[in-house]
């Protein structure tokens, strides 16, 4: 079974972008990035940044990330504000009560992102 | 085989999803994950109707109004698509009446030359000239009143609201297009609690969707606050009185944000307000309208306050 079906496939994505954009938008260290965007449509790129992460169906490259983040690179996105939407992602899951290896599997993808999404 | 009408050409998808297969032939269709979930490449259907998974995860008053994501289509049926912001018509109205609600809003029926199919709380564009149009919210609900009711304010040397406040009679023709906008009422969990926060004419659409659930059978709490500087600022006061006599689950609380208490009226920011009666959100329904600040700002806090965000229904204005 893929991580994607283990963790619950949609319905478990579209629990968990709630909790884990409200960790996002109160967290002071990173906050900022996401000010001035309609937050209706910033939380569909949530839910695309979560179904990634979790395995689920996607089409995003390296390249894509790449450039989805570049203007942030550009406002100073750095290895602190990656470790923080790491942790929000880890205390997401574990508020919704995945399992432990499941969670480090999640982590795991989003971490082979960095280089990219840092623009490294 | 199926065929997809855009902008007047006709598509053959064959195995592909419509986004691959418009865009494979040059239509430029913006987009981004092309698997479902960013929603990047949102389109309607005006004509035919499209497999329930191209709605999966829409809004339900997007998915209400044929909203899909061509991403994830795969059509049965022939459809013709368009992208949000094309296909609003244009149509001539008569206006039936106007008349000052208070000193600075005007209350305004209009009579359109043809049926137009609308949801409370959506809005027309309202055209002062070929070039020249604004967004005016419907405070009328279809199966309750005959005409469209509108409630203009007076903007500071506005160009539409300031034309519509010195020259705008009864009997004039104008026009305006087709209703869009997905600020409404959809019927289903008629248990759910509403909040609705509003400032100034924001109560327009507010009005229209309260009367909407209200007809609808809506059950749960229905709560409504309307904010304003002073007293002056409130209208329709009658009306929602009359429907809080008729409609135990219906509150309607006015508040002023200046001067001294007053009985009859909470005092303070109507968001403040709103939020110390209701500190809990999770699981209600949300609509905001009116002030751009107020609503930004009563976005982020009835999220944080536990809504989800796929519940919560905003105009700013
Ligand atoms: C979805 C939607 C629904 C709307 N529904 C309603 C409604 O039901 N009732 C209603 O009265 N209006 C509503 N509006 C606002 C309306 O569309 C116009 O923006 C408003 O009437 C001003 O247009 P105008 O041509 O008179 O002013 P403009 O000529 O566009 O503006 C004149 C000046 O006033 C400033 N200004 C513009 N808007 C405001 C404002 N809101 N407050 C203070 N200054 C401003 C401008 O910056 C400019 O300097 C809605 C807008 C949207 C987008
Ligand atoms: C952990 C690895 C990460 C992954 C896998 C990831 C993935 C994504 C995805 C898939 C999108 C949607 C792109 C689109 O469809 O437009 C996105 C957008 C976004 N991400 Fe990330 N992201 C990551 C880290 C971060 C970090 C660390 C930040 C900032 C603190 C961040 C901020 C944003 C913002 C602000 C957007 C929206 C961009 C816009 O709409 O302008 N992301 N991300």
């Amino acid at each position: 079974m893929s991580l994607y079906t283990e963790i619950g496939g949609e319905p478990a994505v579209n629990a968990a972008v709630d909790i884990f954009y409200r960790k996002v938008l109160k967290d002071d260290r990173i906050k900022h990035f996401f000010d001035g965007v309609d937050m209706g449509k910033q939380a569909s790129k949530q839910k695309a940044f979560l179904t990634m992460a979790f395995g689920g169906p996607h089409n995003y490259t390296g390249e894509d990330m790449r450039k989805g983040h570049a203007h942030l690179v550009a406002k100073g996105l750095n290895d602190s504000h990656f470790n923080a939407v790491m942790e929000n992602l880890g205390a997401t899951l574990t508020e919704l009560n995945v399992p432990g290896h499941l969670i480090a599997q999640a982590a795991a993808i989003a971490e082979s992102t960095r280089k990219d999404v840092l623009g490294k | 085989m199926p065929t997809v009408v855009y902008g007047g050409q006709s598509y053959e998808c064959g195995e592909q999803s419509v986004l691959d297969c418009l865009t494979a032939q040059g239509v430029p269709i913006p987009s981004s994950c092309r698997s479902g979930s960013c929603q990047t490449c949102l389109m309607r259907a005006i004509k035919g109707s499209v497999p329930e998974k191209a709605k999966a995860g829409l809004k339900p008053t997007l998915a209400a109004q044929n909203y899909f994501l061509p991403c994830s289509c795969y059509p049965e049926e022939n459809i013709e698509i368009v992208l949000p912001a094309e296909g609003m018509g244009k149509i001539e109205a008569t206006v039936a009446s106007v008349e000052y609600l208070n000193a600075d809003i005007l209350g305004i029926k209009l009579h359109p030359s043809k049926p137009l199919t609308y949801k409370a709380g959506q809005f027309i564009n309202f055209f002062r000239d070929a070039a020249t149009a604004r967004s005016y919210s419907l405070a009328s609900v279809p199966a309750l009143d005959h005409e469209l009711y509108l409630n203009v304010r007076k903007v500071p040397s506005g160009l539409v609201s300031g034309w519509i406040f010195s020259n705008l009679k009864a009997g004039d023709t104008v026009t305006i297009s087709e209703a869009a906008g997905d600020c409404f009422y959809v019927p289903g969990k008629p248990g759910q609690n509403i909040l609705l926060i509003g400032t100034g004419s924001g109560l327009a659409p507010l009005y229209g969707i309260i009367r909407d659930a209200l007809l609808n059978g809506h059950t749960g709490q229905i709560s409504l606050y309307h904010g304003s500087y002073n007293a002056d600022g409130f209208y329709l006061v009658k009306e929602l009185q009359k429907l809080e006599q008729y409609h135990s689950n219906f509150r309607y609380t006015p508040c002023v944000s200046e001067g001294e208490a007053q009985k009859d009226y909470a005092q303070g920011m109507v968001l403040d307000i709103a939020l110390a009666d209701n500190p809990d959100l999770s699981g209600w329904r949300i609509f905001l309208c009116g002030n751009p600040d107020m609503v930004n700002a009563a976005k982020r806090e009835t999220f944080f306050a536990g809504a989800s965000m796929n519940d919560i229904y905003a105009d700013p204005f």
